[in-house]
C-alpha cells in the first residue's frame, strides 16, 4: 500500500485505508453541505469540513488541502489518528437520517496525503516580523503552535529532547492508524513554513528555561506528558516487563521482524486507549494470547467503545474486574502475571475479593495505567503553578502564570487527542500574537 | 404479467422497448442477442453511404459521482458495407420472426438514392422504416440528418419519396435542434408518413478537459461538437414529445419516443405522454441489454398494480398538459415542515433565504442542533425547500384553503375572475 507519493507505510497503518477517487466522489456528494454545520462545531480546530468537502466533490484538491491545513497544520496526521466517531463525524446529520455518517477523517486524508506526503508547499512562509518564539517539545502542540506564528512572520525554533520530533504522534500512536514515516513526512513539511527544530536538546538540560526567555519574545510549553509509572507491584523490574508506551515507540522505530512477538503470551495492564492500542499492537506481532486487565467493569473502560470493539476483534481477552498483584519471574524473566479479582464496596470504592488470586501465564506484561506529569519540570520553572494533579494551570488562550510563558496539549489537559492539542497550541498562537502586537 | 404487446403504425413487436438506432444496433450479433435478452424491437444503425468514423468519438457528463448523465458522441452512421448490413438483417429477421426490426434510412437527398436503399431495406425484411433527418453532426455538413430535419419542406420532400415505393410502415426520426418541432412533425405528416420518432441526439459540446483544454472527445487535440442524450436529455424530450402530440394537426400520429429511457419509470412517462413504443440507447451502452429484463417487468407490475392495459396508460396524461395561461392562480399551498422528520441540515434554510423568497427562520437551538421553520406569510408555495430537503416527506406543500373560486390568468386579465389575495409579509 502507498500513499501516491512514493512513501510506504507500514501494513499496520490500515485502520482506515486510503479512499480511491471513485470511492472519495461518491462519499463527498454525500455530504449535504449543512448550513451552521454541526460537525464543524465539533472539530476542536473548527476545519470547514462541508468545505473542504465540496471542493474534494468538484476535485479541487489543492483548495480543499489548503481549507483543511489552514485550520490544522496536522490535519494529515489527524485524518488518521482523530477519534472521529466521536467529534465531527459523531456530530454529522446524517445519523438522524438512519444513515452512516460522512466519512469524514477519510476524505480528510484523501484531500491532505498528496500535498503533505507529496511535499507539495502550500503556504510561504511570511516575510520576517523581527520577533522569535521558542517552542519546548516538539509534538503535536507546539507544531501546532509553531506553524501558525512562522505564517505570522515570527522566527520560531522548536527544542526537542528526542531523536525526531512529532511527540506522541511521530511515537506513541499505534501503527494501525499513524506510522511513523508518514508523521515524520508532515513535519518535513511544516519545517518548510521555516520553523527550525533541534531535536536531540533537552529544555532544562541542555538549554535553560532561563535562557529561552532571554533570547526570545515569548516561550510556548509543548511538553506534554511523561512515561507510564511502575504499577507498584513486584517483579516490576523483571526482563518483560515494560512501560507500553516504550513497546509502541520501540515497535514504530525497529523491523516488525526484530520486535515480533510471535508465539508469546502477555498482558497489558490498564482500560485506556493505551491500553487498547498495547493489545492490538501486540496481537499484530502475532502474540498468541493477548489479556487485557482492567480493575473496572467493562462500562468503565475509558476507552472509547469503537476502539475496544476493535481490540475485541484483534482478540483480545478482557480480563475484567480484576487488578494486577505480583509480576512473576524465573531467572529474572517474567513468566506470569499474578492477580486477584475486584469487587465494589458499600461506597463504591474498589476492593480486592479475599483468596480470588489466579495467575495468567504470560511472558510479556506492558503497563498502560497513564501517563506520569513532568512535574520535575514545572518545579525548575519560577512561578510557575500547577495543579495537585500535576496539570500546568492555564487560561483559555494559554496562557501560565509566568509571564511571557504559554503552552497547552496534554500537559495542560492531563492526555486528550493530537487534534486538541494543535487546536490548543493554534490559540496559544494568536494569543502570542496579539500580546507581542500590543507591546508594540 | 400484463401484455405488453405493442402495435405502432403496424409495427409489431413483443413489448415497446426497441433499441434505438446506434452502437447496440451495429451488428447481426447484437441485435439476435438483445432479443434473446427480450428487447421488442430493434431500430438497425442508419444504413447510408458506409462512411469513416474517427477513433474516440464519445464523451460523457459525469454528475456528482454518477457516470454518464449524459453522453455525446460525434460519431457517424454505419461504417459497415452495406451489402453485409442487409444480409445480417435478412438473417435476424429470419432467426426472429417475431420481434420488429426497423431499418434506419439515411442516402443523399436524392429521389432515386432514396428509392433504391427503401428497396433493398424492405428486401432485407425490414418491418418498417425509419428516416434518419436527425443526426446533428458529420451528416449534415453533407445535406444530410439534421439538415433536412431542420427545414419541413425537405422533410416533407424526401418522405414523399419513400412513401412513393415504401410497403411497409414509415416513421420519421425527428431532430430536437429546432426552435418547434411541431413544424417538422406536421410536415411529416403531411408527407403521409405512418408515424415519427423522437428525439435524436442534441447539438452539444460536452465539456472539455480543462488539462489539456481540448474539448472532448478528443481527436488528436481536437474536437467537434457532438450529439447529446443519455438521462439528461428526457426533459427536453418529454416536451417535444407532448408538444406534437397535443399539436392538433398531429393529433393521434403514433410516436416512437426516444431520449434519455434508463428504467421503466422513464418507460411509464413517454407512454402517458403519447408515445406507443419506446427506444433505448444510452442506458444499453452504459449497461448492457440485460436491463430489458427490468424495463419489461417493471412497466408490467405497474400496470397490474393499477389495473391498467399498455393502452390505457397511452397518452392518459395528455390532457393535464395546458398552456400557463389557463393555471388556477387560486391554488395556494404552503411549505410545512415535519419537525419529527427534520435532521435539521438548514439546507432548506439556505435555498429559501439566497435562492427563494426568505421564508424560513433558522436558529441554533440549546442542544446545538439547528431548528428550521416556516413563515406562513411570506411563504409563496414555490417549492423550493422541498426540492432540497434530504429527507423524504419531511417538507410537504399542503394546500391552504380558501374562499376564492379558480382563477387563470386568462379569467384574471378578461375580468372574468377574482384573484386571492398573495403574501404582503415585509422584510
Ligand atoms: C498510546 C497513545 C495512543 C494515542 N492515540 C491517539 C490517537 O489515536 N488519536 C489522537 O488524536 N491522540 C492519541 N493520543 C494522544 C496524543 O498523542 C496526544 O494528545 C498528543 O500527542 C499531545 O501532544 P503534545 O504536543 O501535548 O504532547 P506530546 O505529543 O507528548 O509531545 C511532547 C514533546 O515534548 C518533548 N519534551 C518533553 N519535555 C521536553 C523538554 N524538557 N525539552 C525538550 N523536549 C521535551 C517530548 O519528547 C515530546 O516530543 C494517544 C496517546 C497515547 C499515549
Ligand atoms: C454513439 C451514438 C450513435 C448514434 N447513432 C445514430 C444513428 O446512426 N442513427 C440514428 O438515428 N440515431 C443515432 N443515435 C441517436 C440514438 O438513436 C438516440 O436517438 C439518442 O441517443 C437518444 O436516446 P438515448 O437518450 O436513449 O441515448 C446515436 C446515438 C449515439 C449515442
Ligand atoms: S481534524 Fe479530526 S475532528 Fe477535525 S475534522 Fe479532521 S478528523 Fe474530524
Ligand atoms: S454534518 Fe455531515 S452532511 Fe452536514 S456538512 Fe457535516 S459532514 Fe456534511
Ligand atoms: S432541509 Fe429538511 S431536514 Fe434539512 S433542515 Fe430543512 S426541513 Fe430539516
Amino acid at each position: 500500500m502507498t500513499d501516491g507519493s512514493g512513501l510506504s507505510p507500514s501494513p499496520f497503518a490500515d485502520y482506515k485505508p486510503p479512499m480511491d477517487r471513485g470511492a472519495a466522489m461518491v462519499e463527498a456528494n454525500r455530504c449535504l453541505n449543512c448550513y451552521d454545520a454541526p460537525c464543524i462545531r465539533e472539530c476542536p480546530t473548527g476545519i470547514d469540513i462541508p468545505g473542504f468537502i465540496k471542493k474534494i466533490a468538484s476535485e479541487n484538491m489543492r483548495g480543499s488541502a489548503r481549507v483543511i491545513l489552514e485550520a490544522n497544520i496536522l490535519g494529515a496526521s489527524c485524518a488518521r489518528v482523530c477519534p472521529t466517531e466521536e467529534l465531527c463525524e459523531g456530530a454529522c446529520v446524517l445519523h438522524d437520517l438512519h444513515e452512516e455518517p460522512i466519512q469524514i477523517g477519510r476524505l480528510q486524508r484523501y484531500a491532505t496525503d498528496p500535498v503533505v506526503l507529496g511535499e507539495k508547499a502550500l503556504f510561504k512562509p511570511a516575510p520576517s516580523n523581527g520577533r522569535s518564539v521558542a517552542c519546548i517539545g516538539a509534538g503535536p502542540a507546539s507544531l501546532g503552535c509553531a506553524a501558525e506564528l512562522a505564517q505570522l512572520g515570527y522566527e520560531v525554533v522548536v527544542f526537542e529532547k528526542a531523536e525526531q520530533p512529532g511527540g506522541l504522534n511521530t511515537y506513541g500512536i499505534a501503527d494501525y492508524k499513524m506510522d511513523y514515516a508518514t508523521a515524520l513526512a508532515e513535519i518535513e513539511w511544516v519545517k518548510q513554513l521555516g520553523v527550525s527544530i533541534r531535536c536531540n536538546t533537552e529544555v532544562g538540560e541542555d538549554v535553560s528555561v532561563a535562557s529561552l526567555f532571554e533570547d526570545f519574545d515569548a516561550v510556548f510549553m509543548g511538553v506534554g506528558l511523561s512515561g507510564v509509572s511502575p504499577v507498584g507491584i513486584p517483579g516490576e523490574e523483571l526482563e518483560g516487563s515494560q512501560d507500553a508506551l516504550d513497546f509502541i515507540a520501540e515497535l514504530k522505530t525497529h523491523p516488525k521482524d526484530d520486535v515480533s512477538l510471535k508465539g508469546k503470551r502477555v498482558a497489558v495492564i490498564g482500560g485506556g486507549n493505551t491500553a487498547i492500542d498495547a493489545v492490538t499492537q501486540a496481537s499484530r506481532l502475532g502474540a498468541e494470547k493477548v489479556y487485557m486487565v482492567y480493575r473496572r467493569t467493562r462500562e468503565r473502560m475509558g476507552a472509547y467503545a469503537h476502539e475496544q470493539e476493535l481490540a475485541r476483534k484483534d482478540g483480545g481477552i478482557f480480563v475484567l474486574e480484576s487488578m494486577p498483584v505480583e509480576i512473576l519471574g524465573e531467572y529474572g524473566r517474567v513468566i506470569g502475571l499474578k492477580c486477584q479479582k475486584t469487587r465494589s464496596d458499600a461506597d463504591g470504592r474498589l476492593e480486592p475479593v479475599p483468596g480470588s488470586e489466579f495467575v495468567l501465564d504470560v511472558e510479556r506484561v506492558f503497563r498502560a495505567t497513564g501517563q506520569a506529569k513532568r512535574v520535575g519540570f514545572f518545579d525548575t520553572i519560577d512561578g510557575l503553578e500547577f495543579d495537585a494533579r500535576g496539570k500546568v494551570i492555564a487560561d483559555e488562550h494559554g496562557r501560565t502564570s509566568v509571564k511571557g510563558l504559554w503552552t497547552g496539549g496534554d500537559c495542560v489537559s492531563g492526555g486528550k487527542e493530537v487534534v486538541n492539542a494543535v487546536a490548543e497550541g493554534k490559540r496559544a498562537a494568536m494569543s502570542i500574537h496579539q500580546t507581542l502586537e500590543g507591546a508594540e | 404479467m400484463a401484455d405488453l404487446s405493442c402495435n405502432i403504425a403496424g409495427i409489431k413487436s413483443p413489448n415497446p422497448f426497441w433499441l434505438a438506432s446506434a452502437p447496440p444496433t451495429n451488428t447481426g450479433y447484437q441485435v439476435a442477442n438483445a432479443f434473446e435478452a427480450g428487447w421488442g424491437g430493434a431500430v438497425w444503425k442508419t444504413l447510408g453511404q458506409p462512411i469513416v468514423n474517427t477513433w474516440s468519438r464519445y464523451g460523457a457528463m459525469d454528475l456528482n459521482g454518477q457516470k454518464i448523465v449524459g453522453l455525446n458522441n460525434i460519431e457517424l452512421i454505419t461504417d459497415r458495407p452495406l451489402e453485409v448490413n442487409l444480409k445480417e438483417i435478412y438473417e435476424v429477421k429470419k432467426r426472429f420472426p417475431n420481434n420488429a426490426i426497423i431499418v434506419s434510412l439515411m442516402v443523399e437527398s436524392k429521389r432515386e438514392a432514396w428509392h433504391e436503399i427503401v428497396k433493398k431495406a424492405e428486401d432485407a425484411g425490414a418491418d418498417g422504416l425509419e428516416l434518419n433527418f436527425g443526426c446533428p453532426h458529420g451528416m449534415s455538413e453533407r445535406g444530410m440528418g439534421a439538415a433536412v430535419g431542420q427545414v419541413p419542406e425537405y422533410c416533407q420532400q424526401i418522405t414523399e419519396w419513400v412513401k412513393e415505393v415504401a410497403t411497409v410502415p414509415v416513421l420519421v426520426k425527428l431532430t430536437p435542434n429546432v426552435t418547434d418541432i411541431r413544424y417538422p412533425a406536421r410536415a411529416a405528416k403531411a408527407a403521409g408518413a405512418d408515424g415519427v420518432s423522437l428525439i435524436n441526439t442534441i447539438n452539444s459540446v460536452i465539456g472539455l478537459d480543462i488539462d489539456t483544454l481540448a474539448p472532448r472527445p478528443t481527436v488528436n487535440g481536437w474536437s467537434s461538437h457532438g450529439g447529446y442524450c443519455g438521462p439528461a436529455v428526457k426533459p427536453i424530450a418529454l416536451n417535444m414529445l407532448s408538444q406534437i402530440a397535443t399539436d392538433p394537426e398531429t393529433l393521434g400520429l403514433p410516436i416512437s419516443g426516444i431520449g434519455g429511457v434508463s428504467t421503466w419509470k422513464d418507460a411509464v412517462e413517454f407512454i402517458a405522454l403519447g408515445a406507443t413504443s419506446v427506444q433505448v440507447c444510452t442506458a444499453v451502452m452504459h449497461y448492457g441489454f440485460r436491463i430489458i429484463e427490468d424495463l419489461c417487468d417493471g412497466l408490467s407490475n405497474y400496470l397490474d398494480e393499477r389495473s391498467m392495459t399498455l393502452q390505457e396508460l397511452q397518452g392518459i396524461s395528455l390532457e393535464r398538459i395546458h398552456d400557463w395561461k389557463e393555471l388556477d392562480l387560486n391554488y395556494v399551498v404552503n411549505a410545512r415542515i415535519d419537525q419529527e422528520k427534520c435532521i435539521g441540515c438548514g439546507l432548506c434554510y439556505t435555498a429559501c433565504e439566497d435562492g427563494a423568497h426568505q421564508a424560513i427562520f433558522s436558529e441554533r437551538r440549546d442542544d446545538g442542533r439547528t431548528f428550521v421553520e416556516v413563515k406562513p406569510d411570506a411563504c409563496v408555495g414555490c417549492n423550493l425547500c422541498s426540492l432540497v430537503c434530504p429527507v423524504d416527506g419531511c417538507i410537504e406543500m399542503v394546500q391552504i384553503p380558501n374562499d376564492f373560486e379558480s382563477c387563470s390568468w386568462e379569467e384574471y386579465s378578461s375580468g372574468e375572475g377574482v384573484l386571492a389575495p398573495r403574501p404582503t409579509y415585509e422584510r
